[in-house]
């Protein structure tokens, strides 16, 4: 077997394949690119060619306009594809809608690059699939044990009592706007919430892209067309940056949330000033993460972005190989 | 105690009072006893438990998580009793939940505790709890809620249950103990008021309010009484033959902060009316010597002796069981003479009588005081009665005219709840010589108000269009506003970088007009020292 790291690596533009002559989730623009999702740090417009699921591919055309690589190659879920003599597949990663990991395949060697994932249900998109593999890729965003995030329905019922016992205030629920907003709508809507839900006009387009593909989000509105009337009481779903901005002073004493994993840990909530924390997250928590990297029966784990030096040492003790790839252009998400 | 928890989450992310005293009511309603009352013990501070669980914390961590695991929760978490509650293993899913623990329960279980029992007694306790609960259980047991509510605010939603006054709970929250049984039963009319008789509680104060221009043409000189306002705290001192309490001005007990006051009082059965000072030979001390010995539990007979504490006092609300409030303050203010002069007790005088004919003559004396611990004058009107609250047209405060800086916005701050879009809490600064040589900005002072609404957008939206740098939640402005701040006195303080310290700073004027190299300077506050 050839050791996986000598033809995927690390380089300024990105990860890279060298036998396939592709990059993964390129910071900066390339010629072939392989998206694992739609999200800003992982998808970016200029590159040559893109490959990803449809809903990525669509995803991208709504963020940074049709034309944003110079040609897109969409694949479905489970596909196998020969690039310059690697197979690659996308497998779901149950992050958002589109989202996957990629598995590759050369000399001998199976590695999963899994992009961003999550285990808990999501009904906006297709649950994950573990693949077992030589050595798995993972992201590190919640890697500290402290980050347990719970059955989400009770966060829902939170959100729902919250309307109940504040029912005149607006209830401002900062989430990111791909993925998390139109999340915690469906959710709502599956606990039988059936008021219209208000959009802060940054969540129009995708909410829109998701109800082409079929989702059903029952009656969506947005804040710009709606009476101030209307608004008491009303749920409204908007990007976190405008919690704080002058466009949240139009509803008065809003009840202010946040739907996010980092809402486990009180301080963040505390420093934010959010009155209604949410713990829900599109990304593993730490069991999760331990869990599903066990379950790969991957020997090496290379750890990319988020918190790497609990989940590299816990790893260690449970006689892993792990490493922190340093890769340029990954921040922490806004969920 | 799963409401108690969803309670304490719910009022540490929710800022706005009303909000606060809403959840706290609606908890009281629908929670049985005692369970309630253990809740406002502990709301109150008054929880007769005290476990010292940061090292029984590490203990119990220690054997349920890898040590670097939990270095690394810590450091991110920033709060012991936080982490451990996220980090405690859940019950293992299909192993049926154990009864989450009562508050009484809790109480009754760690209260008589042997010390080594503590450890495994808590673990038991924990495994009980999920996150939420968890958390709510150690602050609970640790003393500190620190989730924004004061005693008073525990009052007031109480009042709110009761349909009654504040005032009303504090008359007899000093005859009551957890968990409040009687009180609860008396509030929903389904007992008696709790038996005051013998104890001393606190009876709620009056309050002066500030005198205004268009008061003076309804005043009479001979229908009130003058009296210097000075500068420390308002205390009520209760003694009854079986104790001695000090009260705030809020009906806190700060007795054990001053065991000699409540010493000099022992035996006697008074409640007074006062002024709390340092004082040293006779002299009133600044203000900041009486805050060296303000919220302590205790106090060193060194800090007694440096600090000594000094009641001035100017009224009495009931001696030997007689209730004197309805009584006029002229015939109040007798009886207090009378009642000092029988046999005065140790560190305490009365607030001198101003003797005026014209409320000119009186200005003319208000202009004159330059003491640094004279605030200004109380005028009384001699025919009222003691009168619970701040009633109009009895007492009135008469502050000296506030003391005014030209001072330099350097940082602003969101401020809570209904501002917290808005940026509205100051910093402000006045120009210095450095080291070598150059002009710079010193922070002397923090302000949040003193603006109004239309005023508080004009800044929110002048930091935001001068922002220089941000820091977390704080904005470091371009040094281009000035902003007129009123204060009442300034004092040397090593505690700020400045060397000096404002007392009551307040937002007088936005001086859009003024630039910004024309403000004050340190030297200027200096020489108001
Ligand atoms: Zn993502
Ligand atoms: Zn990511």
């Amino acid at each position: 077997m050839q050791r996986p790291d000598t033809w995927l690596y690390p380089t300024p533009s990105g990860l890279f394949c060298a036998p396939g002559n592709f990059y993964i989730d390129p910071p900066r623009p390339t010629d072939r690119a392989v998206i694992t999702h739609g999200h800003s740090d992982h998808a970016r417009a200029g590159h040559g060619r893109v490959l990803a699921t449809a809903e990525t591919v669509a995803i991208m055309q709504v963020r940074y306009g049709a034309e944003c690589a110079g040609a897109f190659h969409a694949v479905a879920y489970g596909e196998t594809l020969n690039l310059g003599g690697v197979t690659v597949r996308l497998v779901p990663a149950g992050h958002i809608l589109g989202s996957a990991q990629i598995v590759l395949e050369w000399g001998g060697a199976r590695v999963v690059v899994s992009g961003d994932y999550k285990r808990a249900e999501d009904p906006t998109c297709r649950p994950y699939e573990l693949v077992a593999c030589d050595v798995f890729v993972t992201e590190a965003t919640f890697a500290l044990p402290v980050f347990r995030h719970g059955p989400v329905a009770e966060q829902i019922a939170k959100l729902i009592a919250s309307m109940a016992r504040f029912p005149t205030r607006t209830h401002l629920i900062g989430a990111y706007g791909l993925g998390k907003s139109q999340r915690v709508i469906k959710l709502v809507r599956q606990v039988g919430y059936d008021r219209p839900v208000y959009l802060h006009g940054a969540h129009a387009a995708l909410t829109q892209l998701y109800q082409s593909l079929g989702q059903d989000f029952g009656d969506v509105r947005l804040v710009s067309e709606a009476a101030a009337a209307d608004l008491a009481g009303a749920l409204v779903m908007c990007p976190p940056s405008a919690l704080g901005d002058r466009w949240s002073r139009r509803f008065g004493d809003a009840v202010t949330g946040f739907a996010s994993g980092w809402m486990r840990v009180r301080g963040r909530a505390r420093q934010s000033g959010i009155e209604l924390p949410l713990v829900i997250s599109d990304h593993a928590d730490w069991p999760e993460l331990i869990d599903t990297i066990v379950a790969t029966g991957a020997e090496d784990i290379w750890v990319t972005h988020g918190r790497d030096d609990a989940l590299v040492h816990h790893l260690g003790c449970l006689g892993r190989r792990a490493r922190a790839l340093a890769l340029v252009g990954r921040d922490d998400e806004a969920d | 105690m799963h409401s108690f928890a969803m309670l304490l989450d719910a009022l540490s992310t929710h800022q706005g009072r009303t909000d606060k005293i809403e959840l706290m009511c609606a908890y009281f309603r629908s929670t049985p006893d005692p369970e309630r009352g253990w809740a406002l013990a502990a709301l109150t501070d008054g929880l007769p438990l005290r476990v010292p669980f940061r090292r029984v914390l590490t203990n119990l961590m220690s054997t349920r998580i890898d040590p670097v695991l939990y270095k690394l929760s810590r450091d991110y978490v920033g709060d012991t009793a936080e982490t451990v509650a996220l980090l405690w293993p859940e019950p293992t899913s299909g192993q049926s939940r154990v009864a989450v623990p009562s508050l009484a329960h809790i109480v009754a279980t760690l209260a008589d505790a042997d010390a080594k029992r503590i450890e495994p007694l808590l673990a038991d306790l924990l495994d009980r709890c999920d996150a939420t609960e968890r958390w709510a259980l150690l602050k609970f047991i640790g003393g500190a809620l620190r989730v924004g509510v004061s005693a008073r605010l525990a009052k007031t939603a109480l009042a709110m249950l009761g349909g009654c006054d504040v005032g009303e709970i504090e008359e007899v929250w000093h005859a009551i103990g957890a968990p409040y049984i009687d009180l609860f039963a008396w509030l929903e009319k389904a007992g008696p008021r709790p038996e005051t008789t013998g104890v001393a509680v606190f009876r709620p104060l009056m309050l002066a309010t500030p005198i205004e221009d268009q008061d003076w043409p309804n005043l009479q000189a001979d229908a009130f009484a003058a009296e210097w306002k000075w500068d420390g705290i308002r205390v009520q001192i209760a003694a009854t033959p079986r104790e001695v309490r000090i009260f705030s001005r809020t009906g806190e007990d700060i007795s054990p902060a001053f065991p000699e006051i409540a010493h000099a009082f022992g035996g006697r059965d008074v409640t007074t009316d006062g002024e709390l000072l340092v004082m040293r030979d006779g002299v009133v001390a600044p203000f900041n010597d009486l805050q060296q010995r303000l919220n302590r539990k205790t106090v060193s007979a060194k800090l007694m002796q440096a600090h000594p504490a000094h009641v001035r006092l100017y009224d009495l609300l009931l001696r030997d069981g007689e209730d004197l409030r309805s009584r006029p303050f002229d015939q109040r203010r007798k009886r207090l003479e009378d009642w000092h002069a029988e046999a005065p007790p140790a560190r305490t005088d009365l607030s001198e009588m101003i003797p005026f004919d014209s409320f000119d003559q009186l200005r003319t004396l208000h202009l004159d005081a330059r003491a640094a611990s004279i605030e200004g004058l109380m005028l009384k009107r001699r025919a009222s009665p003691y009168l619970a609250g701040r009633p109009k047209g009895h007492w009135f405060k008469w502050k000296r005219t506030a003391l005014t800086l030209d001072c330099v916005l350097m940082y602003a701050q969101r401020g809570a709840g209904k501002r917290s879009s808005l940026y509205s809490d100051y910093t402000f600064g006045v120009w210095r010589t450095g080291t070598v040589g150059e002009r710079e900005l010193v922070p002397v002072g923090k302000a949040y108000s003193g603006f109004t609404d239309v005023e508080l957008k004009q800044l929110d939206a002048f930091i935001r269009s001068n922002t220089m740098a941000s820091f977390g939640p704080v904005r470091q402005v371009q040094p281009a506003l000035v902003l007129e701040v009123a204060f009442d006195a300034v004092q040397k303080s090593s505690r700020h970088k400045s060397g000096i310290a404002m007392r009551f700073p307040r937002i007088h004027r936005i001086r859009w007009d003024k630039p910004a190299a024309e403000a004050d300077t340190l030297e200027g506050i200096e020489a108001l020292l």
